[in-house]
Order: structure tokens, then sequence, then C-alpha cells
């Protein structure tokens, strides 16, 4: 097949990614939009393989069907709280694919050119640095979630100084690269310097930052992709890779805003960090916090019309989603309206808590997102907060001094009663007290999430 | 010099779409967005076809190989996983 033909085969193949991404605007349309672009990848294969450069298919054949093979079992075998660590895992796959890709390419151009083209040296070094970054950040994010490593962020002295370090190392490595492209270890070395700067960059991310990093990490592999297609003079790798790149920073920035906290501050925390005055825990709740029962808590339930459900990573945890449907259905077949609440970085990913949602059966137009939501709590009867804690912590809006301050949080203290379901009161992720709980209309329900709410539904079953 | 600028032109306007079109895409599918998104990134898969088959040196094929099998397992992966997920939020509307 001439150039000319694979080059727009390609080019459709980057108009259906393109309509692909563009279906994912609305659920209904969004599972035709992941066919179009998984159509657009399918032909991009096809015409690829057509190439007269192709002159063997044995490792063609051998890679594509352990690859489909470990994909679909992945894919099947994933749970749904499982997820941000399984897109991690790809994501890393994707970056690692592509240090390989430039690697590989660089090697065969050095073989027929000693000094080539500025542009592609530059591009292999991009690709390779951003490639591995995002494999080894990935892996490390992945171990993070999976809990194979502590999710606390790992801190030491010094930490931004290794780093650095590590950053100036890639750099210099990458210009060596620029110069002498010919001395193709050196491409070996870079990859190997930006592996440990992955490493070290993830490494101190705490669990409620990773929507932040993967996010990231997700804007990464694109980018990655897009150099390769630098490499390799290919439009649908710039294509593709840029529409990815552009997805993952527009997430990131979400992420940020909805913690509002700069990129710089996730990444690199502690740099222009706030001194926290806020109140000692003791102060806080000293003889405030109220205690309730499964039993008294369907009891208001009784008496509510408007129930708001407040789901957090505590739900994921304990697997409370199932128990929370039921719930719901009880609720909505004794008149009550139940709505969902869902903070943009509830979870561990962008999206997470919809997900888990949405697994169980609740319709998505159950889901409401915070600014949509959080002018109705004043006409709730019954708010119930199953595991999150910062997301509706107060302080957010009143102390300018709080670590939180300025993040928008779900306004839930507006709601005429508050049950926040907690194994104790141990602060979230910001490490503060959170007066919600010591509020004259906050009742607190310790114990384990799922058996809360199951004991909810066989006490509420029992007033009917 | 030319083709580089073709390039760069085109790398930017993508972006733009990129933006253009993930801004629309509402918060309730970020998780499969990013997943969708990762599907797509794959396909660096067609530079990994490129390098397995051309054979131009054992130490390529070997890469290319492995970039093969990273790649399919994103492909294959993302859009399945995807799927799964997106068919969760169909039809209960």
């Amino acid at each position: 097949m001439s150039q000319t033909w694979v080059t727009l085969i390609y080019l459709i193949a980057s108009v259906l990614f393109i309509l692909g991404l563009k279906g994912l605007a609305h659920p209904r349309t969004a599972v035709r939009g992941n066919f179009l672009g998984a159509a657009g990848m399918l032909l991009a294969v096809i015409v690829t393989l057509l190439d007269r450069h192709i002159i063997s298919y044995e490792m063609i054949i051998i890679g594509l069907l352990v690859g489909a093979v470990i994909g679909i079992i992945l894919a099947n075998k994933v749970q749904m709280t499982e997820m941000p660590q399984l897109v991690a895992l790809f994501n890393g796959f994707g970056g690692a694919a592509s240090v390989l890709v430039a690697g590989a390419a660089l090697i065969e151009i050095v073989l027929v050119d000693s000094s080539p083209l500025l542009q592609i040296t530059i591009a292999t070094a991009v690709s390779g640095t951003i490639g591995s970054v995002t494999f080894f950040g990935s892996l490390i994010a992945a171990l993070k979630l999976q809990g194979l490593i502590t999710e606390e962020p790992l801190r030491y002295p010094g930490e931004q100084v290794v780093k650095g370090l590590f950053l100036l190392a890639s750099i210099i490595t990458g210009i060596l690269i620029i110069i002498e492209p010919s001395a193709t270890h050196m491409y070996w070395i870079m990859v190997v310097v930006a592996a440990v700067l992955g490493i070290l960059l993830t490494i101190p991310i705490g669990g409620a930052d990773m929507p932040v990093v993967i996010t990231l990490l997700n804007s990464y592999s694109g980018l990655a992709a897009a150099a390769t297609g630098f490499v390799l003079f290919n439009n649908a790798l710039i294509i593709a890779g840029s529409l990815v790149g552009a997805s993952g920073l527009i997430l990131t920035n979400i992420m940020c805003k909805a913690m509002n906290r700069s990129l710089a501050n996730v990444l690199f925390g502690g740099l222009g960090e706030v001194s926290t005055t806020g109140e000692s825990a003791d102060s806080v709740y000293g003889g405030k916090v109220k205690s309730t029962t499964a039993e008294e808590v369907a009891m208001l339930l009784e008496t509510a019309r408007r129930v708001v459900i407040v789901p957090g990573y505590g739900m994921a945890v304990a697997q409370a989603q199932y128990a929370i449907r039921d719930l719901s259905n009880l609720l909505e077949s004794a008149g009550i309206e139940v709505e969902y609440a869902v903070h943009p970085v509830a979870g561990r990913m962008p999206g997470h808590m919809n997900v888990l949602l949405a697994e169980v059966d609740i319709p998505y137009e159950k889901l409401r997102e915070m600014d949509d939501i959080n002018p109705t709590f004043e006409q709730t009867d019954l708010s119930i907060v199953v595991g999150a804690n910062d997301v509706v912590n107060p302080v957010a809006n009143t102390d300018p001094n709080s670590p939180i301050a300025g993040m928008p949080i779900l306004n839930v203290d507006k709601s005429r009663t508050v049950v926040v379901i907690k194994r104790s009161l141990s602060p979230g992720f910001a490490g503060i007290p959170n007066p919600l709980f010591a509020m004259d209309n906050n009742l607190m329900l310790f114990g384990d999430a799922k058996k809360m709410v199951q004991e909810m539904v066989t006490a509420f079953k029992e007033t009917m | 010099m030319d083709a580089i600028v073709l390039t760069i032109t085109i790398f930017v306007l993508a972006i733009f779409v990129g933006f253009e079109v993930i801004t629309k895409v509402p918060p309730i599918l970020h998780t499969p967005l990013m997943s969708g998104s990762n599907a797509i990134s794959g396909i660096t898969i067609i530079g990994a076809l490129l390098s397995a088959g051309s054979q131009h040196t054992m130490l390529t094929s070997i890469l290319g190989l492995l970039a093969v099998i990273f790649a399919t397992v994103n492909v294959v992966g993302g859009f399945l996983v995807t799927h799964k997920m997106l068919s969760m939020f169909q039809g209960k509307g």
C-alpha cells in the first residue's frame, strides 16, 4: 500500500479517536464513542500490518497474542474498587511502549544515518524520558493503590534536592543523546535515570492526592506517545498523543481546583504550605460529639422526605455500595427522595465514586455534582456521609489558616440532620479535626460502613 | 524544515481539539474517560509493530516485541475496561 494511503487511513483513525472522545460527553453516547475509538485503533493496526517495511510477522503475532490475553484477563478480573490501580498500570504500559519504540527507532535510525535530524533525536530523548517516568511512576502509584506499598506519603530530609539532582541528570543524559545519537547506550542510561526520577516523584504522594498523580501520569503517557510520533514522523501518534495529553491536563487541573491546591503543592508538598493554627481535636470535639445507632437513624429516615448520601473513599474500602443501594431502594419505595452528592476528589481517581455507584445500578441522574447539589442541602432532611471526611469539613469555608482553606466542600452541615458513618473520630488525609462532627445537627454512627448501612436497612424495614 | 513545522502545527492543533472535546465530558464519566483515553494513547502500538516486524537487528526486533506486548495490553485492556464501565452507566436513566 502506498504511503499516501497509509497516511490517509491514519487520518481516518485520528478522526475516529476524536469522535470517540466526543461521545463521552453523555452516558447515552459514551458506549458508541468507545467503540469508535476502538475501531480507529483497529484500523490503524491493520493498515500498519500492511506496511511494506514489515517483512516478518512472527514477533508481531506473538506480541499481539500475549498482550491481548493479558489485557483481556486484567479487564475481566478487575473489581470496580480496583479501577484506579488498573488504570495506573495500563497508563504505565503505554509509557513503557513509548520508551521501547523510541529506543528501537533510535537504533534503526543511526544504523542508516550516523547524524540524524536534530528534531528526531530531541523527540527520542523526550519520549524516552517521559515514557520512563510514566512507567515507573505509574507502577509505584498502582502498588500504593493496591496497598502493596504504604499509601502514606514518604517524605525525607533533602527530598527536593534529591529529586532536583535526578531531574538535572535526566536532562544532561538527554542532551548527551542529542549531541551524540550514535552512542545508543546513553539512551538506556537516560531511561534508567528517568525511572528513578519517576519513582522519586510518586513515592512521596499520599493516598488522597492519588487522583492528581494518576491524571498527571495519564497526561504524560499521551505526551510520550506524541513525542514518539515526532520520532517516527507519524501523525496518528501525534494527534492521539496530544488528545490524551490534553485530557490528562484538564483532569489534573480539575482535581487541583477541587482541593484548592496548586499542582506544585501536590507534587512537592510542604513547599509554601500554610502553617496550621487550627484547634486541637480535644477542643473541637470535647463533650460535643453525639453518637447514634442504626435504629435511631432508621427512625429519622421514617420522617424524612429528602435524603442525600455522600460517598467517600471509606465506602469503597468497606464495599458498602451494595448495602447503600438496598437502603436507597427501600427509601424510594417509601416515597423518600434519595440523591448522591459526589465531590470531585472523592475516591482515588476522578469519577471513582460514580463508577462504584453505577455498578450497583444507581441511575446516573441521581449522582449529582458538588456545585449542583450544594444549594439543595438546606431542603434536605437527612444527609448520610459514608466514609468521607475532609470533603465535608466546614473549616474549609471558615478558617483561612486551615490546610484545606478555600477547598470547595459539600455543605452537608446545612441539612437538617447529618449522620456521619465512620469508624472513629480520627482525622482524614488533611490531618485536621472536623468541627462538623461536633455540630448540633450532627450524629456520629461509629462502625464499619457496610455493616452500619445494613443495620439501617434492617431497622427501617421493621418500622415499615 | 518544512516537515517539522507541519508536524508541530498538527501537534498544537490537536491539543486544542483535545481541550475542546474533553472539557465537555461530565465528571460522572471521568473514570471511563481516563481509561478510554489511556487506551487511545496505546497508539504507540503502530510504532511497536513496525519495530517488531522490520527486522533491522535482533535487538530492535526484541524491543519491538516487548513494545507490542505492552501497547497491546494497554489498548485491549483499556478499551475493554472502558466498555465494562460505560455499559454500567447506560440504559439506567
